[in-house]
């Protein structure tokens, strides 16, 4: 009695003599074409021994060894004997390949126990407040460096860094402060003109702006825009060996790469704050004059009877510290980023999201400093 | 460039261990380099080949052991003594590392703006010189980004050799580069031992250099940890009874 199975042009048949099972191969075995089912071929056969046969294979590849890898695995699994000596000699030789590599190829395990992570987590931790401090000691030597030797400085990078950080920004921190300028007075003249206080609108805007969002939106907008740029770029140079040639030349990546861009963003942060007060005072200047009929000489002396410098010097001292932040998150996590296109994300990533949060909780802590000094 | 005292090696490694992180790679490797040598690691992909020579110039920082640069430790926490001994070395990266905000005249005068006081015009006249030697001449202006790998390989040798090192350290100078560059390179490796009486350290595992320009070699491996073969490449490929050793070497009997 014989069975076979054709598809395509692989064929496979089986006759049964004496209780055993003889197969043969035949046809044109390709991976990219069906091959037949070792199990559909067996069907609910049970024979005790199994003969192979390729004789009439005219072309084959490793859908073959495939087949018969099957078969043998049902072999060892049922105990039956497999037959493979009429198999030629290069088959017989990738099917014992195929089956050391299976039984070799041992699942890596990467799972760590509960403690190991712990304490992977506190090694982890410890490292990096090591590097944090490192970081911050390198930049304070590099600064004082900098205040004995102003004439050693690059000028031309930190020059070039107020360009990108400062100038640069100022189109898009225009547009974002006048846009919270108009809507904090939208926002202000829905309660006050219930009171009849329209006039006020201008304290609001004049104080919330300079003591307040004038700061945070440059902050927010330069986290973004300079912080992110920081870590790519100082991870990307690192990547490129970039900071190992200048540590091999004797020459501080901090005092180099680091100092110029803190200056840059120390020096432009007050500016661009200052200038994100006017713009943002100028968009609730708009909103008075086309919804509440307030005229800008009214508005502006309004708001000059409640914002007074020490207000403004307020928005600069939070302006100054949150370029601070921005910087030191963007430099530190550049440095630290893994030599690879992933770490570069990671790091700029990372920089934005430590300077965002950092900045959140310093305005916070500001706003309690203030209140007691009663400024 | 030359010291009185010639008897102390130029490079002294004393019983190196090296590691990152967890992970220990080389355990208590020692030799010397002597003074005008041109010397190469040597050894298989994952064997510490870069891994030994960054500890070597303190990029790492080692987890045991010495290596003294003509008598003296590089000194990691005297700055200036540290400074001091960096001056001396010169590094070629394997990427040539240069500094892509410069252009690579540029990348030649950083050190030495950094290292000395010499006016900027002086400055620029040396980095033509040196971009000169390694054939480089018309692309003084171009940026990194705009110049070849093989290109970028030479301006780094150029900056390298920018403070004129008592030490150069190539990483794999010719990962990279087609056969014939990689000749060139190995030819003006040659040329700066001649020139200067440089001692040159070299990271590789192309037989063609290894073969033509190596003084001494010290070969090492993954499972060793450590040194298995050290002497002039052409005895250890003919006598080595090491099989690592001469498979690996003997590769190359069609080359030589």
């Amino acid at each position: 009695m014989s069975a076979s199975l054709e598809t395509g042009e692989a064929s496979a048949t089986a006759m049964e003599i004496d209780g055993g099972l003889d197969v043969a191969l035949g046809g044109t075995w390709q991976i990219t074409a069906p091959r037949p089912s070792w199990t559909r071929l067996l069907g609910d056969r049970k024979p005790a021994r199994v003969r192979v046969r390729v004789d009439d294979v005219t072309k084959w590849d490793t859908s073959l060894l495939l087949f018969l890898f099957e078969m043998r695995e049902w072999s060892r699994a049922t105990g039956v004997m497999c037959d493979t000596g009429a198999l030629p000699e290069k088959i017989r030789m990738l099917l014992s390949q195929l089956l050391g590599s299976h039984e070799s190829s041992v699942p890596f395990d990467r799972s760590v126990s509960f403690l190991a992570s712990i304490g992977l987590a506190t090694q982890d931790s410890w490292r990096k407040v090591r590097e944090f401090s490192r970081f911050v000691g390198d930049f304070v030597i590099s600064a004082a460096q900098f205040a004995r030797s102003p004439h050693r400085f690059r000028w031309g990078d930190c020059i070039s860094e107020m360009q990108q950080c400062g100038a640069m920004a100022l189109p898009i921190v225009s547009l974002i402060s006048f846009l919270v300028g108009v809507t904090l007075a939208y926002t202000g003249a829905i309660v006050l003109r219930q009171y009849g206080g329209d006039i006020f609108i201008a304290d609001l805007i004049g104080l919330s702006m300079v003591r307040e969002m004038g700061a945070v939106m440059t902050a927010v907008v330069l986290a973004g825009r300079t912080g992110a740029a920081f870590a790519a770029t100082l991870g990307n140079m690192k990547a490129n060996e970039e900071i190992d040639a200048l540590e091999t030349l004797g020459i501080s990546a901090v005092h180099f790469l680091v100092l110029p861009r803190m200056l840059a963003l120390l020096l432009m942060m007050p500016l661009l704050t200052l200038y994100a007060n006017a713009l943002g005072i100028l968009g609730g200047m708009a909103v008075a004059l086309g919804l509440l009929s307030i005229s800008p000489t009214a508005y502006w002396i309004e708001m000059l009877t409640i914002v007074d410098l020490s207000d403004l010097f307020v928005g600069i001292i939070k302006g100054t510290t949150f370029g601070f932040i921005i910087g030191l998150a963007g430099c530190l996590r550049g440095l630290q980023s893994e030599r690879s296109a992933v770490g570069v994300g990671q790091a700029a990533t990372s920089a934005v999201v430590t300077a965002i949060l950092l900045i959140i909780v310093a305005d916070a802590i500001f706003a309690v400093v203030f209140n007691i000094l009663g400024w | 460039m030359n010291s009185t005292t010639s008897t102390v090696p130029a490079i002294e490694v004393t019983n190196l261990i090296c590691g990152y992180d967890g992970d220990t790679i080389l355990e208590n490797v020692s030799f010397t380099v002597r003074r005008g040598e041109i010397f190469f690691i040597i050894g298989g992909s994952g064997c510490g080949k870069s891994t030994l020579l960054r500890h070597m110039v303190g990029l790492n920082q080692p987890r045991g052991g010495t290596v003294k640069f003509f008598g003296h430790e590089l000194g990691l926490n005297d700055a200036a003594a540290r400074r001091e001994r960096l001056r001396t070395f010169g590094m070629l990266f394997q990427s040539g590392a240069l500094w892509s905000s410069l252009t690579v005249r540029q990348n030649v005068a950083l050190p030495l703006e950094e290292y000395t006081s010499l006016s900027k015009r002086e400055i620029n006249e040396i980095a033509t010189l040196k971009l000169a030697q390694v054939g480089l001449s018309g692309f003084e202006d171009h940026t990194p980004a705009e110049i070849s790998g093989g290109m970028k390989k030479r301006a780094g040798l150029a900056r390298a050799l920018a403070l004129d090192p008592e030490i150069v350290f190539f990483d794999e100078p010719s990962a990279g580069l087609d056969p014939v560059t990689s000749r060139k390179l190995d030819e003006l490796v040659l040329q700066i031992r001649e020139t200067f009486g440089t001692t040159i350290v070299v990271v590789s595992h192309e037989l063609a250099s290894i073969f033509s320009i190596a003084d001494r070699v010290i070969m090492l491996e993954r499972a060793a940890k450590g040194i298995i073969a050290e002497g002039p490449p052409r005895e250890l490929a003919l006598n080595s009874r090491d099989p690592r050793v001469s498979e690996f070497l003997r590769r190359s009997d069609t080359l030589v």
